[in-house]
This record gives structure tokens, sequence and C-alpha cells, in this order.
């Protein structure tokens, strides 16, 4: 391996390696604006000049670091007098135009800029003219702009046209002129809250965040997502009871260091239409009530009705703590009509673990070089896992078929069929995507909820199954076989077996017997993304924290806990066990949920076998070891998936409709509001025209 | 012979009729120092810190933009600020409570203020019957600095030289 000099300490380097990359890991500090891990060389804000000599002498000029491979030999000088000098020239460059507006913005206190004028910058400035200003462009319901502070580091631009895969912004004109623009509309990218993120000053903010807090003040928390099933970690900014902010975390296998929109913005749904306390439904009314009210009228219904009449419904948001102290409840009376899958997706049935996993995980794929994407557009059901699949295809080395209702992906897909009937062609080896799956070293098929969320959904995923068996998409130590959830706590449910049992109903039959009188008495945990009215003849118990569709049909409300006021673990559609972290307690009287299923058993006279989380934890991890292996995937062996069957000729419908609404949180939250009216115009016209 | 002295003069009080002496003479010939409070009052300094005010520009428009550092600087977390973008986008304050039982009169709060917004005025005389009314809120303040404005202005111009 090469090695460098840096400072007097020698170090090993990979080829091709930067200057600034070497002198990191060599330990030095290199003060800079515009370069960023993640993003392509800019090499304009020149705030990253460093001495460099090899064996012809010390170079005359101070070089931009960040732009300079390193060479074997060279030696680099971070800490001499000239470059401090140099440092500070380009700081009282960058300062000219910047506006001494720090106590009224919102970057104060973690700003790049602050922070390395403090650091590395004069004392003052020697500049007495007028500062130039720059007018605001509005880049949408998420972001801020006060283009004044702009450095023209242009961060956003690469940001945007690299990972967003937008070129909504870019810069115009040339020096003093130079500025960023848009073309005044929003940008189009479920990423977008990530530019407020790389922003190193604060000309880009966040819009509904703005002015709310200062960054000294906040509690801050590491969770993990429940937005959506990718399970991106979270760092929760509260302050007092209130979540003001969440912003990623880094996590190299999951979301790098980004985070989507849903996920950022919609935490001020948590705020709104929480449910506080109990309510019990009298005379056909919802009314306050006491915890001991409220249980006694579950306890109540529950003793007076058989077994096989009750049914309990587990949502999307759940935690596995609680999804298992309600399956451990329902197992004690002989319940036997469960079902974690609201979407009636037909996960579970056949094969194994392999069957509902995203087997290759999300890093494994930049290993890719074919994509078939099946009923499922992952632009919407996981930006984050659709950032990686460009982050592949700008290699040149990935194609990406798509079977299913077109979509921008913000790639290059090439849409081969809608529905079923396209499978069993690329099964047999038709349509281009076959001819590309026939010669991929590494193959990966995504089937989406649209697909296996029908009847013949079990069919589906099985020919998708024999496609990966048939064009060797299961190799050794390589799985492309994968299934993409929407749902964060899905893949939890399906490992505990959050399903119906031996004779047992599930989600469909459920809904059925409700309106026939065959079910009684359905438990809904969280549960609100399917047509609840459907379950009016039923007694409807919801716990939950939202009144939402599912409190609305509810005859008793217990008020329970949203994922930033749980200690609990998610399982991400990889099947990676992460936990969540208690930010803010939950309002009012609302508990964390297995502690309501907890005093409900005690209620019950069939008290649940443990006391505390940890016990909670240690009966779950005995009756499904690999939740004891926080931020660890357990493989699973492959097995055929599904059912093999017969299949509708019905095309593939989408599972989202709308982004920015998808769970109790985002439809309470105003700025989701916001964002639906600017970027779902388009969408909700037509299907609203559909309607009519 | 000095110990039987000293105990003499003990016992005679007579440091105290001294004492009473230098008083007696003090009266009829002493320079006046203690003034008729409260109809007279002495001499502050111009840097002295008494009640908090919040100012106003001359336009009318509150000074204090709600960057929140007299808040971190308060060493006995007095000041509590919540702000939000005003109508016209601008970033003030919906909330701006001090303490006034909590607070130990330092002064940071003015020092940590860029724009001169909040400032210990020359007032001292706010003791009050309850402890309810010793809980400032941002229209008391405001009115505070109202009604001192001229006195709080000149003592700023006057200190300004040495800053």
């Amino acid at each position: 391996m090469p090695k460098a000099i840096v400072d007097g300490v020698e170090v090993e380097f990979e080829h091709g390696m930067s200057v600034l990359q070497v002198a990191e890991l060599a330990g030095a500090e290199i003060p800079r604006f515009c370069y960023h891990d993640r993003l392509s060389v800019a090499g304009n804000c020149r705030m990253c000049l460093v001495e460099v000599e090899d064996q012809r002498g010390r170079a005359p000029k101070p070089a931009a670091s960040c732009a300079l491979p390193c060479s074997d030999g060279l030696m680099v000088h971070t800490r001499t007098d000239k470059v401090k000098k140099a440092r500070e020239g380009v700081m009282e460059f960058l300062l000219l135009n910047h506006p001494l507006d720090c106590p009224i913005c919102d970057q104060g206190g973690e700003c790049d800029l602050q922070d390395q004028a403090q650091a590395f910058g004069r004392d003052g400035s020697r500049f007495a003219e007028n500062k130039r200003a720059v007018e605001e462009k509005y880049m949408g319901p998420l972001i801020k702009t006060i283009m004044t502070r702009c450095i023209q580091c242009t961060r956003c631009v690469r940001f945007a046209t690299e990972v967003a895969g937008t070129e909504d912004i870019g810069l115009l004109n040339r020096g003093e002129h130079a500025e960023i623009s848009t073309i005044e509309q929003a940008v189009q990218s479920e990423m977008s809250g990530n530019l407020v993120d790389i922003c190193p000053v604060g000309a880009l903010t966040s819009k509904p965040y703005a002015f709310t807090a200062r960054p000294w003040e906040l509690r801050k928390t590491s969770s993990v997502d429940a937005m959506d099933a990718v399970g991106a970690n979270i760092r929760i900014d509260a302050r007092g009871r209130s979540v003001l902010r969440v912003l990623p975390r880094l996590h190299e296998d999951v979301n790098e260091e980004w985070l989507a929109d849903k996920s950022r913005h919609a935490i001020d749904g948590l705020s709104r239409q929480r449910l506080d306390r109990p309510y019990v439904r009298e005379n056909g009314k919802l009314r306050p009530a006491s915890w001991d009210e409220a249980f006694k009228a579950v306890v109540d219904r529950f003793n007076a009705t058989a077994a096989d009449k009750i049914a309990a419904i587990a949502g999307d948001q759940c935690d596995a703590e609680s999804m298992f102290a309600l399956k451990t409840l329902m197992d004690a009376k002989g319940v036997k009509s469960m079902d974690c899958r609201q979407d009636g997706a037909a996960l579970g049935e056949g094969g194994n673990r392999s069957g509902w996993l995203f087997n290759t995980t999300i890093a494994g794929l930049e290993e890719a070089d074919v994509v078939v994407l099946v009923g499922s557009n992952p632009r919407w059901e996981a930006p984050l896992i659709n950032a990686r699949i460009r982050k592949r295809f700008l290699t040149g080395e990935l194609q990406v078929f798509g079977v299913g209702a077109p979509h921008d992906l913000s790639y290059e897909t090439t849409w081969v069929g809608a529905g079923p009937q396209t499978l069993h062609d690329i099964l047999d080896g038709r349509t281009p995507a076959a001819d590309a799956l026939r010669t991929a070293k590494k193959p990966v098929i995504i089937v989406g909820q649209g697909a296996v969320a029908r009847e013949d959904g079990a069919a589906v995923l099985n020919i998708a199954g024999q496609i990966a068996e048939k064009y060797n998409a299961i190799q050794d130590g390589f799985n492309g076989f994968n299934v993409l959830h929407t749902a964060a706590a899905r893949v939890a449910g399906l490992d505990m077996g959050f399903l119906p049992g031996e004779g047992g109903k599930g989600m469909g039959e459920i809904i059925a017997g409700a309106q026939s009188g065959d079910i009684e008495m359905v438990y809904l945990l969280g549960a609100d993304e399917f047509d609840t009215e459907t379950l009016r003849n039923a007694f409807v118990v919801y716990q939950g924290h939202h009144g939402d569709a599912g409190a609305s049909v509810a005859d008793v409300i217990l008020p329970g806990s949203a994922y930033t006021e749980k200690n609990g673990l998610f399982v991400n559609t990889e099947g990676r066990v992460q936990a969540s972290r208690l930010a803010t307690f939950a309002p009012g009287d609302a508990r964390e949920d297995w502690t309501i299923l907890r005093a409900l058993s005690g209620a019950l006279g069939k008290p649940l076998p443990f006391d505390d989380l940890g016990a909670l934890r240690q009966a779950m991890v005995a009756a499904v070891p690999h939740m004891g292996g926080v931020d660890q995937i357990e493989a699973a062996e492959w097995a055929l998936p599904g059912v093999a069957g017969d299949m509708q000729d019905a095309a593939f419908e989408p599972i989202i409709n709308n982004y920015y609404m998808t769970c109790p949180i985002s439809r309470t939250s105003k700025t989701m509001a916001e964002c639906t009216e600017v970027y779902m115009a388009g969408s909700l016209d037509q299907a609203r025209e559909a309607a009519e | 012979m000095s110990a039987l002295l000293s105990s003499l003069r003990s016992l005679l009080l007579l440091e105290l009729v001294r004492g009473m002496g230098l008083t007696l003479w003090s009266m009829f010939t002493g320079r006046r120092v203690t003034v008729n409070y409260p109809y007279e009052k002495g001499v502050l300094s111009p840097r002295f810190r008494g009640e908090h005010a919040l100012r106003r520009y001359p336009t009318g428009e509150e000074r204090c933009i709600a960057c929140k550092l007299c808040e971190a600087i308060c060493p006995a977390q007095a000041i509590t600020i919540e702000a939000e973008p005003r109508e016209d986008g601008s970033r003030r304050t919906t909330r701006y409570d001090i303490d006034m039982t909590k607070c130990i009169y330092c002064g940071y709060c003015q020092e940590a203020c860029p724009v001169d917004a909040v400032v210990q005025g020359p007032n001292y005389e706010f003791s009050t019957e309850t402890r309810a009314e010793l809980y400032y809120d941002k229209d008391k303040l405001l009115d505070n600095g109202d009604r001192w404005e001229h006195l709080i202005a000149a003592n700023i111009a006057q200190d300004a030289a040495y800053r």
C-alpha cells in the first residue's frame, strides 16, 4: 500500500484517496465546506488548503486537499504558518458577503461556518463596503431559504442531482453574482429534508422547525424510525414533552446518513389528535373513563365471548414487545384469529422466513447488476432503499426492470409489464427483463406489497421465488429474493407468528366474520390501515395513540404510546432488529403499550408472565431467538415462498397512493398535509377524476 | 498596673461614653450622609443592575429577536423563551418569562444580548406582596422597557465609552 506523511505521521492509504481523506486517516483536522463524503468533489470553497511536498520539494502554492489525489511518498503539512494564513484568507473571503445574523439564524449553534470561523478565521474583517443580498428561492414546504447566507459550496446542487435524482437546483451566474437557484417549484424528492442537513451554513433551514428551538436546548435520544420498514436510525430532539425534530443518525448498512421526508417531518402529528385518556362507548357515544372502567368493559366482554369469536389485529407501527404481549395474552385465552397483515399481504404462508425478508440487505444492493421490481414503487414505499438502488445505478452497472404501474423512480427503469402475466413471461424467458436476468451475476428481485396484498398474493410470491431460483439469484452468501415491506412492525409480527393459528381466521376472514357475526370482539393494537367501518357489528377494543380510523369504531379505547414514546424493538424489512428509545412521555393517561396489556391481563385473571421490559424481552427472545441480537440480521435459509396457484390478470395496484400520509401520525401532521397539497396535487386530481 | 486600668475603663463604661460623645459631637457639626428615603434617593451608577426590562426601537418595534442567548447564559435558569415566526416572517418570541425569584441579578443576560433588548434597568423598587407577581412575562417586561426607556437609554449611552 502507498504511504504518505501527514505532519510527520506516516500513514498507509488506499490508492485513489484524496489528500484530505489521507490527512483524516492520520488524524489531522482539515476544515471544509464544499467537500462531503457521499457527494462528488467540487473543490470550490478552498477551505481545505494544505501544503504538499514531494521529492522535488515543497509546492509553491497551497493545494486544495479535497481535489488532490494523494500520491505515494507525499508529505502533507497542515499546520504551517502558510496554511494558517491561507485558511484565514479564505475564511475572510467567505465572510465578505455572509451576513452576521447568527442570532436570528436557525443554524446558529450547529453551523459549520460559525465553528470554523472561530477555529480557523481572523478576528475581524477588513471589508467595509456593502454586503450583497440575494433573493429568496422557493424550495417547497419543507425547506426555508435565506440565500444571502449562501457561500456557494454547491453541496445542495450535488445532493439533488446525485442522491435525490432531481435537477431542480443549480448555480446561476459567476463570481460576485453567483447564486443558487431553483425553477421556482418545490424540490421534487422524498429526500429533500437532507438538503437542510448538508447545507454547511444557514441558507437552507427546516421550514416547519423555523425559529422553534436552539440546538443546546434539545434533549437528544438515539432511536429508530417507524414510518416505513427501512428502520432508519434517527436522533429524536425533544424539549419538554414535545418532539421538535428528527435527524438521521449514521448507519452505513441502513440509511447511510440520509432520512426520508416523512420520517423527518411527520412528527408534528405526534401532538395532534392524541388519545390521552381511556374512553368507553355508552349509548353510541364515546365518553372519557378511568382505566378501571375501561378494563372492566373489556374484561366483561372478553370473558363472555368464546375464544373462536375473538380476533386480534396488530398495526403497522407496533413495537415487537407489545405484539408479543398481545399474542401471549390471546394464546392464553385460546384465541386463534390473529393477524398483523392489515393489507392482507399473503406473506408467512408457505416457505420460511426468507419468504418475507429483504434478503439481499440494503447494503447488498450495491452488488446487484439487475433489479426487477414486482408491484413495488420503492420511491414511496422506502425512499432510502430507492436511494441505494439509484446509488448503484449511477455506477453504470445496474439495469432496473419494473412490473407494475410505471412511476418515476429517479433512475432509468424499463417497465416490462403490469401484472402477474408478465411474471410468467419472465419465468419462461421472454421480455427484456429475462434477457438481462440470464446474464446477470447478482440478480435481485424486489417484491412489493402491491404484488402480494391481493387474493392471489401467495401465487405471485411463489412465482417470484421461482424466478429467483431459475435465474440464479439464490447463491452462496447472496440471496437476490426480496420482499419490500411498508410497515415497520410487519417483519417482527411475521417473525413471532402473529398470524392465524390452526383454524384461526386471517385478516379478510376477520372482517367478513365481523360483518356476519362470527367474530364478536376485535382487539386492535394500533391498527388503522383498513376499512374499520367493517367492524361496526363487533365489539372493538382499540389500543393506540391517535384518534384515527380504529378509534372511531372502538367501543373501548385504551390510550397507548407512539414510537417516540416507548422503548421497543423493531425489525426492519431486512430482518435487522433495532431498538427504539423513549424520547418523551406519552400525553395524559396514555401508557407504554406492553404495560397496558400486562395490566389488562391482570384484570382478566390471566397475568402475563413478565413484570418489566427486561423479563418481557427475555420471554420474547426465548420464543423468537433472533430478537436478542440488536442491530443484527439473522440470515434465513432459502425455501420457495408462497403457494403455487392460479393468478388473476389484474395489474398490480400501487400500495401507497400518497407518500405523505400513510399512518395515523402522518395523517394528523400539518406539515404532511402541506406536502400532500404541493406534491400530490397532480395524483390527487387523477384519483378524484377516476372516482368520478 | 495596666490590667487594673483597663478593668477600670471597662467598669466605668468609658469607651461607651467616648463613643456616644463623638456621636453627640457629629450631630451638631458633622456632614449629613443619610437620605430621607423614599422621598430622597441615593445616586446610582449607570451600570446598576436592577429590575429587568425589554426595550423597543424608536419605531415601536420590539428589539428581542428570540436568539435565546440570555436563556442559555442565565446561571440561575430564570429565563424561559419560546419563539416562532411572526406573521411577517420575522423571528420573535411568543413567550419571554423571567422568574424574578430565581434571578441573581448577575447581568449576564444584558451582556449576552446582541441587540440590547433585555437590560437591567435602574429600578430596584419592585417588591411585591405575592410570589406570583414576581414571575414576569413578556408584557410586563416590555411595559418596564417603555416606562424606563429614557433612563435606560441614558445609562447605556453613558456607559458606551467603556465597552
